[in-house]
């Protein structure tokens, strides 16, 4: 066990590196000259002041060398200035993350709550009414554009019923400051109940649009995975006892059938947390996916390269962390050669 | 396809159904500058933001007008072209990419599989959106651009399954009698190995036509991707979205026809899977 650890370990690293050669030789290529982009466009400068800006942030040397001071700088934890913002790209990141990671957060939770229980409901009614009704809506969960489930939402919820907030984080006026940037979080803790119910109203509709394909697949996942495991020896076992129905299935099968539910979830959580800029968009909802589409827009550089090797890192680190837990949750499957 | 996995692809009502979602949407597509009631691009400013069904001196709008008074209905058959072009041409391109560096990556081994493999691993390290979204900011909007931004790492689903595949039939009994006899490499992979992950493929390419065109519409809806006034469905769904108040038909109706068409495709996919190669369920839709 300890040496598959290891092994997934040491395999992530030159993955990481790929990335970051990756993202680096992008912004080499990047038509546009870096300098002129900083300096702003139309300015009177002269050749010898782009010279000497470009000998000091090094754009005259090798690629290579180039490449190795990214590589350096990136340890340091340093992932440069932002153009547009004139501020380092590591802060700007940092503000944004809580936002979006409670978003995600709650958008997962949102899809388990929902897509477990319908999955069990559909494999144990299988072929019914119920079952073929919640196959269809996954179906169509998977189908549909996130971000035009949240304007259809917005539009049926905020615009007709005006029972829900159109966009952002919370409403003004509540009395409540924020510490950590977890909004949810801090409410509960001040214990400002109020606020805490706010922010959960803005919250719900970019969590319900961000979570329906995640919903979708594990719905599907559980409701086949149940149906693999009601099949085995030791169900079987366990209803010729004359364990009571209910039992069987909540205790003996969904234990085990849950198992690749949660990898699969695992896996995608980092799926759910790259997929969210457009939701993100659509809500105002003052995230990282925001940032990097308006850093986009700016042709601010060094903050979408930053921002993407963030992306990237969390992702490898979440495939990581998925594959582990699979590891130590199932001991049945093999980490290799020899006893893991 | 066999006489076996024809029979039972007919029996699949849902993968039937799911052919006859795309066939119609595709059609309607093809068909768009004959069966379009109006022009896409130039709209009457009098029918401004028109509910569907209306009926104005400038004729009859199904399903509503936007806010230059185009009629969404023409500009959804139109978008159509756009999105299933662009989905398929992605897709097409991917496989053949993808098929290619999987024969070849698998039966080679050694160093060119490691270089392929690890590439892979690379690019599989990107969320797909996020990875899209920086290429466009790079190259710029644009069709072409979109396909190279998205084929960028799309080719890997199909590498990643072809290697396997081949990696299974590299050491079957007919590929040793074959290379027994005196077949190169090059006779062993077109004749032998490439007609054997054929199906694989042909799973793959549907199972992603959806995926690829619901990333179309993240980008077009951002500004990245497909520039206005040509209409693509995500284009349309971003016209609609400063007139959520007053017009919610605009942005409606596109994503209606995104729903149905990848609905129809995932379907179709799946079915095909189901008839021609079941051991394929790790092939998903998603990144």
């Amino acid at each position: 066990m300890v040496s598959y650890i290891v092994r997934r370990l040491v395999q992530a690293v030159p993955v990481l590196l790929g990335v970051t050669f990756v993202v680096f030789l992008l912004m080499y290529l990047t038509p546009g000259d870096p300098v002129e982009v900083f300096l702003g466009r139309g300015g009177a400068v002269t050749q010898e002041e782009i010279d000497r800006i470009r000998r000091e942030f090094g754009l005259d040397r090798p690629f290579v060398e180039q490449y190795g001071r990214f590589l350096v700088a990136l340890g340091r934890g340093d992932l440069g200035q932002s153009v547009v913002h004139r501020r380092p790209v590591g802060e700007l990141i940092l503000e944004r993350v809580p936002a979006t990671v409670e978003l995600t957060l709650v958008a997962a939770l949102i899809a388990l709550l929902v897509g477990i229980p319908a999955g069990v409901a559909a494999a144990v009614r299988r072929y019914s009414l119920l079952d073929k009704g919640a196959t269809l809506l996954s179906l169509l969960g998977v189908s549909m554009p996130g971000f035009w489930l949240g304007l259809v939402l917005i539009n049926v919820f905020a615009v007709h019923l005006r029972v829900l907030p159109v966009a952002g984080r919370m409403a003004y006026g509540t009395g409540f400051e924020p510490q950590t940037g977890f909004y949810l979080l801090d409410a509960l803790l001040q214990g400002n109940g109020a606020a805490a119910l706010d922010v959960l109203r803005h919250l719900l509709l970019p969590a319900v649009a961000m979570s329906a394909t995640m919903m979708a697949m594990t719905m599907r996942l559980t409701r086949s995975s149940l149906l693999e495991t009601i099949g085995q020896d030791y169900v079987r076992t366990a209803r010729a006892k004359g364990v009571p129905e209910r039992t069987v299935v909540l205790r003996h099968a969904l234990r085990n059938a849950l198992l690749p539910v949660v990898t699969v979830i695992a896996l995608n959580l980092g799926a759910l947390l790259g997929g969210n800029m457009v939701v993100e968009t659509v809500f105002g909802w003052p995230g990282l996916g925001r940032l990097v589409v308006e850093a986009v827009r700016t042709h601010d550089y060094p903050l979408v390269r930053g921002a993407v090797l963030v992306y990237a890192a969390t992702y490898v680190v979440l495939n990581l962390l998925a594959d582990l837990s699979y590891a130590f949750l199932n001991p049945r499957i093999s980490h290799g050669k020899g006893v893991g | 396809m066999s006489g076996r996995a024809w029979r039972a692809f007919r029996r699949n009502r849902l993968a039937l159904a799911g052919a006859a979602l795309v066939v119609l949407l595709a059609l309607g597509a093809v068909l768009a500058p004959g069966v379009a009631p109006h022009d896409p691009l130039r709209g009457r400013l009098p029918d401004r933001l028109r509910p569907p069904g209306t009926v104005t001196a400038g004729g009859r709008y199904l399903l509503g007008t936007d806010n230059l008074g185009r009629d969404i209905l023409s500009r959804i058959l139109h978008g159509g072209r756009v999105s299933i072009a662009l989905g398929l041409l992605v897709v097409g391109v991917s496989i053949v990419v993808g098929v290619t560096l999987g024969l070849v990556s698998a039966y080679a081994g050694g160093w060119v599989d490691t270089v392929v493999q690890r590439s892979v691993d690379v690019l599989l390290a990107f969320p797909y959106l996020v990875l899209a979204i920086a290429l466009m900011g790079l190259f710029g909007p644009g069709f072409m651009n979109l396909v190279v931004a998205l084929a960028f790492k799309e080719w890997v689903m199909a590498c990643r399954v072809v290697r396997s595949e081949v990696l299974a039939l590299k050491t079957a009994a007919f590929v040793e009698a074959s290379r027994a006899a005196g077949a190169g490499p090059a006779r062993i992979l077109l004749r032998h190995l490439l007609p054997n992950v054929i199906p694989a493929a042909v799973v793959v390419a549907t199972l992603r036509v959806g995926w690829v065109i619901l990333m179309e519409a993240s980008l077009s809806f951002l500004g990245l991707g497909i520039q206005p006034p040509q209409p693509s469905w995500g284009v349309i769904i971003a016209d609609g979205r400063d007139y959520l108040f007053r017009a919610p038909w605009i942005s409606t109706f596109p994503g209606i026809a995104i729903l149905l068409f990848v609905l129809g495709v995932n379907l179709l996919g799946e079915g095909l899977r189901d008839a021609l190669d079941p051991r394929l369920t790790g092939v998903r839709v998603g990144e």
